[in-house]
């Protein structure tokens, strides 16, 4: 699609602010071909909030965002959000951005087979057919087959993020969000779905996590990135940034985590 | 049964029709501009909003006869007013069962709006998120999405707002429509029997609220999918 120098993901100093609070203030982050980023932080320092002002789940104050090189073309609202300018390509960058939620989010008046086949068909326009094959064989990876005809109030919590997973890899994803995927989960239910997880990154997705799982961030991801008050604290190669912290809020909160 | 009924029963069938036809008419215009009223109060637009509000507040405070009255009478003057000072020289009748039905739609638009209104707030926002990370367009997002898990919200309301309309209807026989309860008066005042008619007018009302609920339940069961708890 483009050469391998170009970051799939690439984000250009994001703010962000409710209100007054200023929750991101010009974060700058990529992630090339392969590389699995991790996102640590206590809660509030504007983690999820980065990940959801990608895909506009969010509207971020500034910022840019280039998926591929392609830049997501923004205009200025009257409220200082950004809005995008052409709703047809921020569809087309939400499809190529795959997306996994905290609390699953998987539609609950579907079976999990139709849950991964919905957007194939009715967003990428694939036949039904080949929706569903492709369905099928991806609910087979993630170790849910065999629950494919039940909905989602049927399954349990790791069983459906493990169908979301799906959902978001029948979409071919350039990159993958997971926002802390694991954080409504049983603690006996978090390893099936880190499992999955780390499948994915050894298989070269490339992925943004933001976690708690200190584990997952340390053996799976090519970096992390500490994020403090709206701002990247620290970031680098996991074994330096999770084992030789710089800052005394980092070594704090990793102290208070572990 | 029909002795009973005097050989008045076909009469009194046809207006039992025109009824249940006027109803699903005025249903369907309720259910449009419900939808609309709902989206509208929902709107981040003010101006929209503010509209939305003002029709729900106006409408649900006047009481129906008054507003059918309105319409049908005030309208027509209205109506032809505005055509007599545009310089043409035509009166113009306006039909009575289209304004009955408009007048039962605008009514029923502004309840149908609450229904859909607290049915849309009833979906979590994760399900709305859900569709459009995955780069769903608002229509796909609607008709996939938000249409069946709103419409398991809205039924219960919807069932109830359908069977006040049904008996709504029965204001038309003031603007000389002939629906089941005009019918039932005619035949009632010429054969000295009005107790034998009006029995007969409620029975029929209860023949179709009746069926009405089983349809209702039925959709319910339908729309329900995917939602009772886990036996498995």
């Amino acid at each position: 699609m483009s050469d391998s120098n170009t970051p799939v993901l690439a984000v250009n100093s994001l703010s962000k602010s409710f209100g007054n609070l200023e929750v991101l203030k010009n974060i700058s982050l990529q992630a090339r071909q392969g590389e699995v980023v991790s996102i640590i932080g206590s809660s509030g320092s504007g983690k999820s909030t980065f990940l959801r002002c990608l895909n506009f789940l969010e509207s971020p104050n500034k910022g840019e965002i280039r998926l591929n090189g392609e830049l997501l073309k923004t205009q200025l609202k009257k409220n200082g959000e950004l809005a995008p300018k052409d709703k047809v390509q921020l569809e087309k960058f939400r499809s190529h951005m795959g997306m996994v939620f905290q609390n699953f989010n998987l539609w609950s008046h579907m079976t999990a087979l139709d849950n991964v086949i919905e957007a194939q068909v009715q967003v990428l326009k694939r036949s039904k057919k080949e929706a569903h094959e492709k369905s099928c064989s991806l609910l087979e990876k993630v170790g849910v087959f065999e629950r494919k005809d039940f909905f989602p109030s049927q399954l349990s919590g790791g069983q459906q993020q493990r169908v979301a997973i799906a959902r978001a890899l029948a979409m071919d994803p350039d990159v993958i969000l997971f926002d802390e995927p694991t954080s409504a989960l049983d603690p006996e239910l978090v390893g099936e779905v880190l499992k999955v997880m780390r499948n994915l990154a050894e298989e070269g997705r490339t992925m943004l996590v933001v976690t708690h799982e200190i584990g997952f961030a340390k053996e799976a991801s090519s970096s992390v990135a500490f994020f403090h008050q709206g701002v990247i604290e620290e970031q680098g190669k996991p074994q330096e940034v999770l084992n030789n912290p710089r800052s005394g809020i980092l070594k704090n909160f990793l102290s208070t985590i572990m | 049964m029909f002795d009973f009924l005097y050989g008045y029963g076909p009469s009194l069938l046809e207006g039992g029709l025109l009824t249940i036809i006027l109803s699903i008419v005025s249903l369907f215009i309720a259910s449009v501009l419900g939808l609309i009223t709902a989206f509208m109060r929902l709107s981040k637009i003010r101006f929209l909003e503010i509209i939305g509000l003002v029709y729900t507040t106006v409408i649900r405070g006047i009481p129906e006869l008054v507003m059918m009255l309105l319409i049908f009478f005030g309208g027509q003057v209205l109506i032809n007013k505005t055509v007599q000072s545009l310089g043409f020289d035509v009166y113009i009748d306006i039909n009575p069962f289209l304004s009955g039905s408009m007048t039962i739609g605008l009514i029923f638009g502004a309840y149908m709006g609450e229904t859909f209104r607290g049915a849309y707030l009833a979906v979590p926002v994760g399900q709305i998120e859900a569709a459009r990370s995955c780069g769903m367009n608002n229509w796909k997002l609607f008709k996939r999405i938000l249409f069946p898990q709103m419409t398991r919200h809205a039924l219960p309301s919807f069932g109830n707002n359908w069977l006040v309309l049904v008996k709504s209807t029965a204001l038309v026989s003031v603007i000389g429509l002939e629906d089941v309860v005009r019918k039932a008066d005619l035949a009632g005042g010429s054969t000295h029997k009005p107790f034998n008619f009006w029995i007969a007018c409620a029975l029929i009302y209860l023949l179709i609220t009746s069926v009405s609920n089983r349809i209702q339940k039925a959709l319910e069961e339908r729309y329900n999918i995917g939602f009772q708890e886990s036996e498995a």
